[in-house]
């Protein structure tokens, strides 16, 4: 076991390099530097003088060899590098906007699963009823919808009879948390909707088990949901990005896409490493998870 | 001694003498599958109609998708306009016939696209092994880990926003997730005698994959590329809402729901309404097919979002 958690690491680690070069070139091909977009070039005021200047302040006038092994220095020392729009290190920025992406991921988990396999063991218990039907129904339509319509659906309904209005400013969880939930709980709901592929793996599971013992049924139930889940944490990095952008949620999403259209390198750059990081380790913790609560992928797992 | 007939021996057997039993039509296998299938059928033929509405926008929609009337601004839908209009007074219906090209051309593009090259990577990582299947598995490792949307988004705002861009970076998520699948079925195939076969009596590696080996892939990949349409199509909705894909005025369905929904709710809904319903349609159609296909082609492969 041990010695196959090493392994994956070191594998998660080559991968990881990959993920850092990837996007390290990509965000070079990206015509119109951050020069170009600080100083508000095109309108023709600044020369070509004063772009190279800014250039040279900002450091993206070296070799790419040299600011990317600048890049890995800082990545190493755990700052990232300094935003080139706010000027403060990345990981700063990070950490400032994480706590809202956390809570709005748990909330949305804890919708999905807390719907999602009750709703799939309703649905396999009563196997063929309107009740299965309309159930998967539900499910099948909920996949195909777009999850930034469903928030913008959950904004039109909210404003409409409710007289809602977006939050001008978003409540930190350790500062007010019932004002936090009670903004946040939408957005989430709006993620947690997009995560109703659960209800399929639940039932399809649940059909297989349904003379045995409800609790039974629902242990078993836990591993495919699991796998899954290991499956969906990309998926729900998609949908929160979006999500986030829809709501104006100040969080992780909507910082990674301002960062790419604006070209803030180290911003971009820095953010999607740490996204790829949490992916590439959380299928690590879900493989890992399996083998201790299925002793038969352990064995295979250590062999392959 | 009597001559033993064949029909004599048969009747003998108790068999009925040779009469062939009518063999089915294609017209009548298609139609057999169809009723087996019938969510399937009804995915391809909502498909269909919306190829026929892309194809024929200008007989189809009733007004110019780029040119908005300033006296009709936000009108609500009516039976002059249909679906209502938006803030610039552009029909909604006609820009929604028009937004079906684009959605549906970066759809089938893209899922068509990653398919191919994927393939092209997995079936030659797989059948050549080696350092070449090392890096090519690490490259494409390092692509699945990302999330899909910010490949897409980061690629597309590398490339700049044209439609052929854009179906390259959507087609870059589905790259390795192809890969993956043909690279795992050609390991398989390699084992197989028919391919150690085609090897001994001298057919070139070329010959080899592309004769024998990628006609075994096509059914999996099948699968993928209708899988990943869906996926596209909406992918291509989020990166058009967000201002990295189509620009304005082309009629595109992510763009036009672009814009502050709160501030809509009130004065405009169907704005957001009617596009949003456009895509769950087209891609609940797309998956349904994609089931239907994967029914078909394999009943065994799992009912997983791959």
């Amino acid at each position: 076991m041990v010695g196959y958690l090493a392994q994956r690491l070191a594998t998660g680690f080559v991968t990881l390099f990959g993920v850092a070069l990837i996007v390290f070139l990509v965000m070079r091909v990206i015509p119109g530097d951050a020069a170009v977009m600080m100083s508000g070039a095109g309108s023709g005021v600044v020369s070509q003088e004063e772009l190279q200047q800014v250039r040279h302040q900002l450091g993206i006038d070296r070799p790419l060899v040299v600011q990317f092994a600048d890049w890995a220095t800082h990545v190493g020392k755990l700052d990232f590098g300094t935003s080139l729009r706010t000027g403060s290190p990345v990981i700063e920025d990070i950490s400032r906007r994480f706590p809202y992406t956390l809570e709005i991921v748990v909330l949305s988990m804890i919708i999905a699963v807390g719907l999602g396999v009750p709703a799939g063991v309703l649905s396999a218990w009563l196997a063929g009823t309107w009740v299965d039907r309309i159930l998967q129904t539900i499910t099948i339509v909920g996949l195909a919808a777009p999850s930034f319509w469903i928030g913008l659906l959950f904004i039109l309904g909210l404003v409409f009879f409710f007289h809602w209005s977006a939050p001008l400013f978003w409540q930190p969880i350790w500062m007010d948390p019932l004002a936090s939930l009670s903004q946040l709980i939408w957005p989430s709901l709006a993620v947690g909707l997009r995560q109703l592929a659960l209800i399929r793996t639940a039932r399809a599971k649940g059909l297989s088990e349904r003379r045995v013992v409800f609790r039974h049924a629902l242990w078993n139930g836990a591993l495919p949901i699991i796998t899954l889940i290991g499956f969906e944490i990309a998926a729900l990095f998609g949908s929160l990005i979006i999500t986030e952008s829809v709501f104006s949620v100040p969080g992780l999403g909507q910082y990674v896409v301002q960062s790419i259209l604006d070209r803030d390198y180290p911003a971009a750059q820095g953010i999607i490493l740490i996204l790829a990081a949490i992916v590439v380790l959380g299928n690590l913790a879900v493989d890992m998870l399996y083998g201790l609560l299925d002793p038969r992928t352990r064995v295979q797992g250590a062999r392959a | 001694m009597t001559e033993v007939t064949s029909d004599a021996l048969a009747a003998y057997a108790g068999f009925q003498p040779a009469i062939a039993p009518p063999q089915p039509t294609r017209a009548a296998r298609v139609m057999r599958l169809m009723l087996r299938q019938p969510l399937g059928t009804m995915g391809a033929i909502v498909l269909l109609v919306m190829l026929f509405a892309a194809v024929f926008a200008p007989y189809l929609s009733p007004y110019d998708p780029t040119a908005g009337d300033p006296a009709a601004l936000y009108k609500p839908p009516s039976a002059l306009y249909w679906l209502g209009t938006d803030a610039f007074g552009r029909d909604i219906l006609s820009r929604l016939i028009y937004g079906a090209r684009i959605s549906l051309i970066v759809g089938f593009g893209a899922s068509i696209l990653g398919v191919v090259v994927g393939t092209a990577i997995g079936v030659t990582s797989g059948y050549f092994g080696g350092w070449y299947d090392s890096i090519a598995q690490r490259v494409m490792d390092a692509m699945l880990a990302f999330p899909m949307l910010l490949l897409a988004l980061a690629m597309a705002a590398a490339l700049g926003s044209s439609v052929h861009n854009v179906i390259i970076a959507l087609a870059m998520p589905i790259v390795p997730r192809a890969a993956r699948i043909s690279r795992a079925s050609t390991l398989v195939l390699k084992t197989t005698t028919f391919i150690e076969a085609s090897r001994a009596i001298g057919c070139s590696n070329l010959r080899t994959i592309v004769q024998h080996i990628l006609p075994n892939t096509f059914a999996p990949l099948l699968v993928i590329a209708t899988a990943y349409l869906g996926l596209a199509i909406v992918q291509e909705a989020a990166l058009d809402y967000l201002g990295a894909g189509i620009q304005e005025p082309q009629p595109s369905w992510g763009l036009m729901m672009s814009g502050s929904a709160t501030s809509l709710a009130l004065t405009a809904p169907w704005i957001v309404l009617f596009p949003g319903l456009a895509i769950t349609l087209v891609v609940l159609a797309s998956n349904l097919l994609g089931d239907a296909i994967r029914d078909v082609l394999d009943p065994k492969l799992q009912r997983t979002n791959l």
